[in-house]
């Protein structure tokens, strides 16, 4: 069962936090959205695993950056549970982007030097 | 989170859970999936839900200690399921653990903790220490000091803050309160040694540099003699008791606590208090013990060789006389416990052998049921159960045996432990032997360790698979099993060669005992009755008044019915080593001026004393009623001091000196060696007679009865009463019964190290009856082909039995090799015994062997049984 997401990229550790918030700056979404959203974006590339998306949707929600609401969906007569961004939630992807800029940049650096100018 | 917010959260997590899995079956039927594959699809999309719930749940903060409590209650369900295993390995953990505990708090007890006095690490204890091998050999290496020598160490050196000096006595204590004479063991102390040591009077003081001279008649006296003879009435101070017919004032009660060096010891008197005042000059009459406290700042050989020098000097201007050359020390614990150090040692390494054998057998048992379980668990992994959880509860089950079998075990250990002070007469009371904060950490240690040894590795081992492949594994071939019984034949194998070791220790004691016990004392110990009294130089102040008083008792007992016969003398033998004396023979080659004097041990004996006693004469005559008062001056030698100094020549006439006494006497008899002690090689033996009258000495009357010798007790002690009602008697015992004392710590040890061995080998071999029928079962299928195709029965016993009897010869191989190096350790201990003894090792393969065949033998036997067809058709 698992064999073949494994095959594809694992989720380095910590970026499914920072990606599960900045879906939901798009708006309020439901646990299935948000993993579709993330999967389809990349192209597949990114295979959301079920079992990391719920124990992460809830880890957010005790850190109060995401709360859950069971709501009626838009386009039919059903409730689903939809997370949606706090406040604090925000301020933490704004923190976790930039740490993440710095990562790549600094990575990006090693690996594909820029000739110094001059 | 509370709680009971629990269940709602539940539904809630199970809700979302459900309508995300419908919407993906919704999105696999829009792709044109019929709705049955659909639902396939999603739920492998999906995965294992269960799993999911776990991991989401673990995000939640409590559920660490929810989860314990869970594994917790399922260990508790599946070990009361199987209430025999459980059982039997509470029981295994309880005794090896109590076993281990009890040793440990004596061991801790006597050996670590500190005496209980001031700065007790900076207390030595010193000696005189002869160079010579030959010394060593009879212990003299650790001599006691002669008071001279004590003196001038204490006037000449300076590496010590202070020296102070013990010496051992008895008394007869008679009070003018109408209370029965006893007699009472004492200490003679100097002045400065409650000081030194830093101990104070309870009641009253102790004593003063004026009082520690020959007439200094005061005493103090324990808690134990003051509550129990004094009512613990403190106005005994200044009042005065009587010793061995002197008059002493009390000044002063010790503490409670003060039990050294013994128990025993009731009363103490001043160092020099009663001696008489030439003693205190000789340098060759050794009868002290010598304390000394280290200055903080000089380190104990610095001390020491200030100390070895003075010595050395001292045995320059003495060389004739036996003034040794050197000095030895030993700290104040490993003086109170030195004759006990190493059985103990012994003892506590033979209990942890076992309790590593009982804790391989648990991992065994473990095993053997984690196999037993394999469906269990492989259902758990399908389910979702996580490898680590799995180890959990295996863990937690592991833990609950070793904890239950540690509570049990450390109650066992509070009664083996007070069973073994009282059992164990050597031990000493100077620091009190009991449980503590580290007995206990001891313990929970030992839990702990137990508890990982047992359930650690079974559970790594069972839980070590992908769910097929546990599915998969009660099929018939299952790699996985096959490791199992590896590791189950492994774990025996070690179990079977520690055992052998102890085997091997218990018989090499055993049979050490078995020699002491034949030892033949070189007289009868059949129906002979011993007691001792002490005539006060006081009350018997001439050789007449004593002889009176000693040839009246003989005629007295002697004419008692039922009494064969009846002799007095200074000790007896197997009685301990008593008085031993210099002498040199007059006009012998060996004895020429300046040449060292020879050592005898130094023996009364009254005309009827050998012929009581069965001591055989071989050459000239015994003594009769005329050897008195020294004239004529007779004396009797025993036959290795014959041997010794006269081999060919006829010793009797010539002339001994018995130095210290300044006695010339004639030999007139040779007679049997005795040993002064079983185990003790016999040593070159004069005996003088009994009627020269000494008095303040030692007596003790041996008398051979008809029929049982207990019965003349209380006659004889009458017949004492009638001749003097102030003369306490004391050591009433008949011969076997000192015999049986001897022995006492030689029983103890091999019987307790022999009871470590058997209850081993009897664990090791329900291992392996456990392994063997195990595997029986698992072969089962193949051994139906085996008969099927054609085996006979006496094939499959053979295939079964070498099965079986491989690990044991395994361990085997590697107990004995271990053994070797391990004998090292009890060789100190045996008694005319080799440590590589053949018989020994022999004995033990043997019995190994046998005891293993008859436990394979049943398994093997149920193997040979099967039923082809029924074993096939299982497949």
């Amino acid at each position: 069962m698992p064999k073949k997401t494994q095959q594809r990229a694992n989720l380095l550790v910590g970026t499914l936090d920072m990606l599960i918030l900045r879906t939901l700056v798009w708006g309020p979404a439901h646990g299935h959205q948000i993993g579709k959203h993330i999967q389809r974006t990349t192209n597949d590339f990114l295979q959301m695993q079920h079992g990391s998306l719920y124990p992460a949707l809830h880890r957010l929600e005790a850190q109060g950056w995401i709360i859950a609401k069971w709501e009626k969906a838009t386009d039919r007569n059903r409730e689903f549970k939809y997370y949606r961004l706090t406040e604090k939630g925000r301020k933490q992807l704004s923190l976790e982007e930039s740490q993440w800029k710095q990562m790549t940049d600094a990575v990006a650096r090693v690996m594909w030097p820029v000739p110094e100018e001059g | 989170m509370h709680w009971w917010h629990r269940s709602k959260r539940d539904l809630d997590l199970e809700r979302e859970l459900r309508s995300d899995l419908e919407l993906e079956e919704e999105e696999h039927r829009g792709n044109g999936l019929s709705s049955e594959d659909a639902r396939y699809a999603a739920m492998r999309a999906f995965g294992n839900p269960t799993l999911i719930r776990e991991q989401t749940r673990a995000v939640w903060s409590w559920n660490r200690v929810e989860l314990l409590l869970r594994d917790f209650k399922i260990s508790v369900r599946t070990l009361s399921r199987s209430p025999g295993f459980s059982l039997t390995a509470v029981l295994v953990m309880a005794l090896c653990i109590g076993t281990a505990t009890s040793l440990f708090t004596v061991a801790r007890s006597v050996l670590l903790r500190p005496l209980p006095f001031d700065d007790p690490g900076k207390l030595v204890m010193l000696y005189e220490h002869f160079r010579a091998p030959s010394m060593n050999a009879q212990g003299f290496n650790y001599n006691l000091v002669a008071p001279a020598d004590y003196y001038d160490w204490r006037a000449q050196s300076h590496g010590f803050a202070d020296l102070a000096a013990l010496r051992w006595w008895q008394f007869s204590l008679t009070g003018g309160d109408g209370k029965l004479p006893e007699i009472v063991q004492g200490r003679g102390a100097s002045w400065n040694l409650f000081p030194l040591l830093g101990v104070q009077a309870a009641v009253g003081r102790t004593f003063t540099q004026s009082e520690d001279r020959p007439d200094g008649f005061v005493t103090m006296i324990t808690w134990s003699l003051f509550e129990r003879r004094f009512g613990g009435d403190p106005s005994i101070i200044g009042k005065q008791i009587h010793l061995d017919g002197e008059t002493y004032t009390v000044v002063g009660v010790l503490p409670k606590w003060f039990n050294w060096p013994d128990a025993k010891v009731e009363i103490w008197v001043p160092y020099a208090s009663g001696l008489p005042p030439a003693v205190l000059q000789h340098h060759d009459f050794h009868f002290t013990n010598v304390v000394a406290r280290l200055k903080p700042d000089v380190t104990l050989d610095a001390a020491m060789s200030q100390i070895a020098t003075v010595q050395y000097s001292l045995h320059q201007q003495n060389l004739n006389a036996p003034v040794a050359e050197d000095v030895a020390s030993r700290t104040l614990t490993n003086d109170v416990a030195h004759g006990v150090q190493k059985p103990l040692m012994i003892l506590l390494g033979a209990a942890v052998c076992m309790l590593l054998i009982g804790c391989l057998n648990v991992a065994n048992l473990m095993v053997a049921r984690s196999t037993v379980r394999q469906r269990e668990i492989a259902v758990r992994c399908a389910l979702g159960a996580q490898r680590g959880a799995l180890i959990r509860v295996q863990l937690i089950e592991s833990f609950l045996l070793s904890l239950t079998g540690g509570a049990i075990g450390v109650l066992l250990s509070l009664a083996i432990t007070k069973w073994l002070v009282s059992s164990w007469h050597e031990l000493p009371s100077a620091q009190s032997i009991h449980a503590d904060g580290v007995v206990l950490a001891f313990a929970c240690s030992v839990v702990i360790a137990a508890a990982l040894l047992s359930g650690l590795l079974p559970a790594i081992l069972s839980t070590g698979k992908t769910v097929m492949a546990a599915l998969h594994a009660s099929s018939r071939s299952a790699a996985g099993s096959q490791s199992r019984t590896i590791l189950r034949k492994t774990l025996l194998t070690v179990e079977i060669a520690m055992t052998v070791v102890l085997l091997i220790a218990a018989g090499l004691l055993l049979k050490s005992f078995w020699r002491l016990r034949a030892t033949d004392l070189g007289c009868t110990t059949d129906r002979v009755l011993t007691m001792s009294y002490s005539l006060p130089g006081k009350q018997y102040d001439t050789p007449a008044k004593v002889n009176a008083f000693n040839e009246e008792l003989l005629t007295r007992v002697q004419a008692l019915p039922g009494v064969r016969g009846a002799g007095l003398g200074s000790a007896i033998p197997g009685g301990g080593a008593g008085e031993d004396d210099a002498f040199t023979i007059l006009g012998h080659p060996s004895s020429t001026p300046g040449a060292a004097e020879h050592d005898a041990l130094y023996r009364t004996a009254s005309p009827g004393y050998f012929a009581t006693l069965q001591v055989p004469l071989l050459r000239g005559r015994l003594f009769t009623g005329e050897d008195r008062n020294g004239h004529p001056n007779t004396c009797i030698v025993s036959h290795q001091l014959a041997q010794q100094f006269f081999s060919a020549e006829n010793p009797l006439g010539a002339h001994l000196v018995v130095s210290a006494r300044k006695v010339e006497c004639e030999i007139v008899g040779v007679v049997g060696d005795t040993l002064y002690q079983i185990g003790k090689a016999s040593q070159p033996t004069i005996y003088l007679p009994i009627l020269n009258g000494e008095s303040n000495q030692q007596n003790t009357l041996a008398v051979r009865a008809a029929t049982d010798p207990l019965s003349l007790s209380l006659p004889i002690q009458k017949e004492i009463a009638k001749l003097n009602p102030q003369l306490p008697v004391s050591d009433v015992f008949t011969m076997q019964q000192i015999v049986a004392q001897s022995l006492g710590s030689a029983t103890l040890s091999a019987s307790l190290v022999l009871a470590f061995a058997l209850l081993s080998l009897l664990l090791a071999l329900v291992g392996l009856f456990g392994v063997l029928s195990y595997v029986t079962t698992q072969r089962a299928g193949e051994i139906g082909l085996r008969l099927a195709l054609g085996a006979r029965r006496e094939q499959v016993v053979r295939l079964m039995l070498s099965d079986g009897l491989r690990p044991t010869v395994y361990g085997l191989v590697l107990g004995l090799a271990a053994s070797l190096g391990a004998v090292r350790l009890v060789q100190s201990m045996l008694y005319a015994t080799q440590p590589l003894d053949l018989a020994v090792f022999a004995g033990v393969a043997a019995t190994l062997i046998v005891a293993a065949t008859l436990a394979c033998l049943l398994p093997a036997w149920r193997a040979s049984r099967v039923d082809p067809v029924g074993a096939l058709r299982m497949e």
